[in-house]
């Protein structure tokens, strides 16, 4: 069958054959290799896109679900340059392998969004879901609370 | 001299001492970057892996017929269509590329499919029968060590074998099997030349030994394969060995096609090996005033089924068992096993991560016995340069700023004495387990000790090449990105040497340049670092000779005041040198363990704040603080970052991360159940860089990746026996090992 | 593949009824399809049904995530949400995939064995309610009957204005429960304890509730006792992530404290 959806403002299209997932389909068939796929369970927000508005982890949406949906990824929000948050965080040093990064980059534009001087606290909690295995969390968390008090 | 780091990068000079941005910070903020996972080529087949569902097994039949069936299917290969060597390993090749007549571990490969999508592929692997004769695994360590299942015993003797102290102190420790678990699994591509070679792209540490095990197990000549550097997400020492590189290899040049491979995590879990579980048993002798007088040690590592790393994994064990202290008498002994439980190998801190738990805890308990104040002990005892390494008797030449260690702890400001009364700052976090009056408070300390570079004798060497081009300067390297900013320091030394502000990295393939040896042991920056600093001193004087000049910017080649050469017509000439660097020379152990077997030193020490929640044994860390010998931070922000992250994994396995084995099973592969410290475990962290001058590397640089592992975990093991009282004999530490159900 | 996509209750049941498989929040369903334990070739998505969403006083829509109960749960609910996995589980997660998943460490469950919740089951041909505890039967198998699907989840009017809700786990975000409980007090002294994780499906600690019931100001040794009866009506299992010794202890433990909350 046949599925449509919005994705980074411009309408898509792709096949899906199985109960594939939307992570799936956005590397395999859309070419939107920068959401990532690390363990197949939303255990480490790696894949993690906007769907309608909230962020989600895109290994656990059926594709054929998404139909009609509004989807944003990294490369949404990096469309017009460099997003505050990964301005933030490049200056922070907080990327190493980058593997965590684009899922980092997601949740972090969704909280400035609502939130634009979260708290330390605030920041952690947002972030619980995306695990990092390189930096310990101490360069991202200095890069929002930077972010935060800007 | 030490630094404390400040919390701002530095984007102006770019040069050794600053904090520049990474160059390849950008793409991966964007999603841009390239990772070997999202490879492409035209025409491209996607690989499979057939797994054995068993530890131990004989096979006696696999029938490919009802993988060949499918639609989309183009090969379905077997132990029989390996041309070259059947099998592959770093220290021995001992591992079969794909199992014939037995398997040995759970998940080990028995046979590989190629087919037109990731789908069919998967499909096509299950679909595949193989029929198994189970046999009993061998999965007891000691067991095996009866049986003389040992892939090395280790022999340490120096000293006086009848000295003895008046405080003896006894201890047996345990420590599981965590996984490096980077956030990128096993991925490559490889890409046939349609003359019988064939380019790999894959997750490494070391393409040029990938390269020489593909050469060999193809049965092609070195010329016909060629291993690129890819983008890695991660390694820890998982990317070591080879895993799915000579797969991905047989298929391309079995189907003429490009074949792409990329594990899945479950699958990851048993496609990379672990950091060896291990059972140590100490006794320490003491005199009355806290001298050690003595230290014996049995060591037992398990390697699993094949031999990877347990060799050198084992020795660095025993160097490192008695751990930074003076001590003349000292006895090990280390026993590395076979076993039908998952292959072990590299994994950041390489044996000294499971000593140091031991060594630290028997500190603490030698302490108690002697009344004495745990720091005092240590600092009483503690090894610095210019003396002999208890174990081996090689005399430590670079600085080893112990002491200056030691006292940074002790003067980093304590936090308040307060427990939070809020969720976020307290065990249990929102699963609102636990109040204030619940918790006590427990600090502990450790230190640890670690080697950099290759060791017992290794011809450890990298090279690398230095060109100046329009672009500015341009280093080529085989050495390997995995995150920990080499890109990053090797274009600050390029600057630095040359005195231009534009440098970067070209990663470049085997064919291309030689090995830079393994992105592994805390070694690159030494080692590539001094290779690249050779070879960019070279260039410049180089340059300034040709030109006749004595300085070089850029603007071009000055003499006095005078441009003679501009950077146009410089960069034109297409200059370049190449430069081998190796560190100095080790040597292998005699039958005693005794030599001058390792190139260099660093020493770190960890203070762990921990508050408990003794009646339900949870554990908040609550701030990690270390001191590490850096001899000189060239990017100290990301000195930092390794640090941040190196603590992290040693929280890891002091309370959370293992592999849980049933009888060779692995039953948590998987992240739902093998746990990952997410940013709300992440203890607050302050991080003192101790520099002296006097080692080797660039500038007087020394590794910093492992230390951090080292004593971390001791140090979070020892604060919960503060906070507790209880003993702590084994990491990761559970609730129930707190509790005592 | 077919997919349904229904924007009402009606299209929903009526996709059910020719053998499609109901797919809420994907937090449950999509690990079992990207781990190959399942591959539904028919499937009926539920994200569009307004009715499912639908919170009116008391009765909870089975398509409420995690999200919105987290802000206007009632305490323990909201508690237990914010501990479901994390913030990007929560946005999909929802309330009626928690309950039809039905797996003994569900987060959100103890909370409705503690208040007795009905669950609001549809099908094409008439609807039902069940209590909680008729509904969840064994480990991930409830009482619904092939073409029902839960459309909502009732909790009484009236809620016990003491309520607590804690879960022992070794991580401090998305981590499975080695234990977690829920407690309840009315004025009048009734108490309730519900547990997860330590037994095939939820558990009432009965005889607990009972003995502390009874007493009005509960000194050390009711709560001592208390918890006793509470570990003493848990059955757990030792498995890769707990030991029942552990599950034990930490039940009677847990429980005391909660109780302590809902005292003070």
């Amino acid at each position: 069958m046949m599925i449509t959806f919005r994705l980074n403002d411009a309408d898509v299209s792709a096949r899906v054959s199985a109960p594939t997932s939307l992570l799936d389909v956005l590397r395999d068939d859309l070419g939107a290799f920068g959401t990532k796929s690390v363990c197949e369970q939303g255990e480490c927000g790696s894949c993690s896109v906007v769907l309608d508005g909230e962020v989600v982890c895109s290994c656990l949406v059926m594709a054929a679900d998404a139909e009609g949906s509004d989807i944003t990824t990294v490369e949404g929000i990096s469309a017009d340059g460099l997003h505050p948050v990964q301005a933030a965080m490049h200056a922070a040093g907080a990327v190493q392998c980058g593997f965590c990064t684009p899922g980092i980059v997601v949740t972090a534009a969704a909280l400035f969004d609502t939130n634009p001087h979260p708290s330390k606290d605030e920041i952690k909690e947002a972030l619980a879901g995306n695990i990092c295995r390189c930096t310990g969390y101490g360069a991202i968390v200095r890069a929002f609370e930077d972010l935060a008090s800007g | 001299m030490t630094t404390t780091i400040g919390s701002r990068v530095s984007e102006m000079a770019g040069r050794v001492g600053d904090s520049p941005t990474r160059p390849d910070g950008i793409e991966k903020l964007r999603g841009e970057f390239v990772y070997a996972q999202d490879l492409h080529a035209d025409r491209m087949l996607w690989g499979a892996t057939v797994r054995s569902p068993h530890p131990h097994a004989r096979v006696v039949s696999i029938d490919i017929s009802p993988a060949l069936a499918i639609g989309g299917v183009h090969a379905v290969l077997t132990a029989d269509d390996v041309p070259g060597r059947a099998t592959f390993g770093l220290e021995q090749p001992d591992q079969p590329v794909l199992a014939g007549g037995e398997v040995r571990y759970w998940g080990e490969p028995v046979a590989v499919v190629a087919a037109e999508d990731h789908d069919t592929a998967r499909r096509a692997a299950a679909a595949i029968v193989v029929e198994y004769e189970v046999l009993d695994p061998l999965v007891d360590p000691e067991e095996a060590d009866r049986l003389d299942e040992v892939f090395r015993r280790m022999t340490i003797r120096r000293g006086d074998p009848d000295a003895a102290g008046s405080v003896v102190v006894e201890g047996y420790y345990e420590v599981g099997m965590q996984d490096q678990a980077p956030l990128g699994t096993e991925a490559g591509l490889a890409v046939p030349d349609g003359h019988g070679g064939v380019d790999l792209y894959a997750t490494s540490q070391f393409v040029h030994v990938d390269q020489e095990q593909v050469v060999a197990s193809l049965g092609l000549d070195s010329g016909q394969v060629r291993s690129h550097p890819a983008g890695v997400g991660g390694a820890f020492g998982a990317r070591e060995d080879v895993n799915l590189h000579i797969h991905l290899c047989l298929l391309a040049l079995h189907t003429g096609r490009p074949v792409k491979m990329v594990y899945h995590r479950s699958e990851s879990f048993t496609g990379h090996v672990h950091r060896h579980p291990a059972r140590l048993w100490y006794r320490h002798h003491a005199d009355d005033e806290g001298r050690l007088v003595r230290v014996e040690a049995r060591v037992l590592i398990d390697g699993g089924a094949y031999a990877s790393t347990t060799a050198a994994v084992l020795a660095n064990a025993c160097y490192f068992a008695v751990g930074p202290y003076r001590c003349d008498s000292v006895a090990v002994d280390g026993a590395g096993t076979r076993t039908n439980n998952p292959p072990c190998g590299a994994m950041r801190g390489f044996g000294a991560v499971q000593v140091c738990f031991a060594h630290e805890a028997q500190m603490d308990r030698l302490a108690a016995a002697l009344d004495m104040d745990p720091i005092d002990l240590r600092r009483r005892n503690a090894l610095v340069g210019g003396d002999s390494m208890p174990t081996t008797g090689q005399t430590i030449e670079t600085p080893l700023p112990t002491i200056e260690v030691i006292d940074s702890l002790l003067a980093m400001p304590m936090p308040g004495p307060d427990i939070p009364d809020d969720h976020h700052h307290l065990p249990g976090g929102s699963g609102l387990t636990t109040e204030a009056g619940d918790v006590v408070r427990g600090v502990g300390y450790a230190l640890g000790i670690k080697n950099l570079g290759f060791s017992e004798g290794f011809d450890d060497f990298a090279q690398a090449r230095v060109r100046l081009t329009a672009e500015g300067a341009i280093v080529e390297t085989a050495a390997i990105e995995v995150g920990q900013g080499l890109v990053t320091v090797l274009a600050q030394i390029a600057r630095s040497a040359l005195g231009v502000s534009q440098a970067h990295v070209r990663h470049v393939d085997t064919s291309q340049i030689d090995s830079a040896g393994s992105t592994s042991a805390s070694r690159q920056t030494q080692v590539s670092g001094g290779a690249t600093l050779e070879a960019a001193t070279r260039l410049r004087d180089a340059v300034l000779a040709r030109y006749g000049g004595d300085r070089l910017d850029d603007e071009g080649v000055w003499k006095g005041a005078n441009l003679v050469a501009p950077m146009d017509e410089v960069a034109a000439a297409g200059l370049s040198e190449t430069a081998t660097f190796r560190h100095p020379p080790t040597t292998p152990p005699d039958e005693n363990g005794q030599g001058g077997v390792h190139a260099d030193f660093a020493v770190a020490g960890h203070r762990a704040v921990v508050d408990v929640d003794p009646e339900l044994g949870l554990v908040r860390v609550v701030r990690l603080d270390t001191a590490q010998d850096v001899g000189k931070a060239l990017n100290p922000e990301s000195v930092r970052g390794q640090i941040e992250g190196g603590i992290m994994q040693g929280v890891g396995l002091a309370i959370m991360e293992e592999l849980i084995l049933d009888n060779g099973v692995i039953r948590n592969p998987n992240f739902t159940d093998y746990l990952l410290p997410t940013i709300l475990d992440a203890p607050d962290v302050e991080a003192l860089l101790i520099e002296q001058d006097g080692s080797w590397g660039p500038f007087g640089a020394k590794g910093v990746g492992e230390p951090p592992t080292i004593s971390s975990t001791a140090a979070v093991a020892a604060a919960i026996r503060v906070a507790t009282g209880r003993p702590i004999t084994r990491v990761p530490v559970r609730p129930q090992d707190i509790v005592g159900v | 593949m077919e997919f349904h996509h229904p924007t009402t209750l009606d299209e929903a049941l009526d996709a059910l009824d020719v053998g499609a498989v109901p797919l809420a929040g994907g937090t449950d369903l999509m690990v079992e399809v990207n781990f190959g334990h399942a591959r539904p070739d028919h499937v009926v998505g539920l994200r569009r049904v307004e009715e499912l969403r639908s919170w009116d006083g008391s009765t909870i829509g089975a398509g409420v995530t995690w999200r919105r109960i987290e802000d206007l749960g009632p305490k323990a609910l909201a508690e237990a949400a914010r501990t479901v996995g994390s913030p990007q589980i929560r946005n999909a997660g929802t309330l009626g995939g928690n309950v039809a998943t039905a797996s003994p460490a569900g987060d959100g469950l103890p909370f409705l064995a503690a208040v007795d919740a009905m669950i609001d089951l549809r099908s094409s041909s008439g609807a039902r309610s069940v209590p909680w505890s008729d509904f969840f039967v064994g480990v991930k198998r409830t009482a619904i009957e092939p073409g029902e699907l839960i459309v909502s989840v009732t909790l009484p009017d009236e809620l016990p204005e003491r309520q607590a809700f804690g879960k022992v786990g070794v991580r401090n975000a998305m981590v499975i429960a080695t234990v977690c409980c829920v407690v309840t007090r009315s004025d009048d002294g009734t108490t309730r304890v519900a547990l997860g994780s330590v037994a095939p499906t939820t558990v009432r600690a009965r005889a607990a509730e009972q003995m502390i019931s009874e007493v009005g100001t509960p000194t050390e040794s009711d709560l001592a006792e208390f918890a006793r009866l509470v570990s003493e009506e848990v059955s757990p299992i030792t498995d890769h992530r707990s030991t029942a010794g552990y599950r034990r202890h930490a039940s009677g433990v847990l429980a005391r404290r909660l109780l302590e909350r809902c005292l003070t």
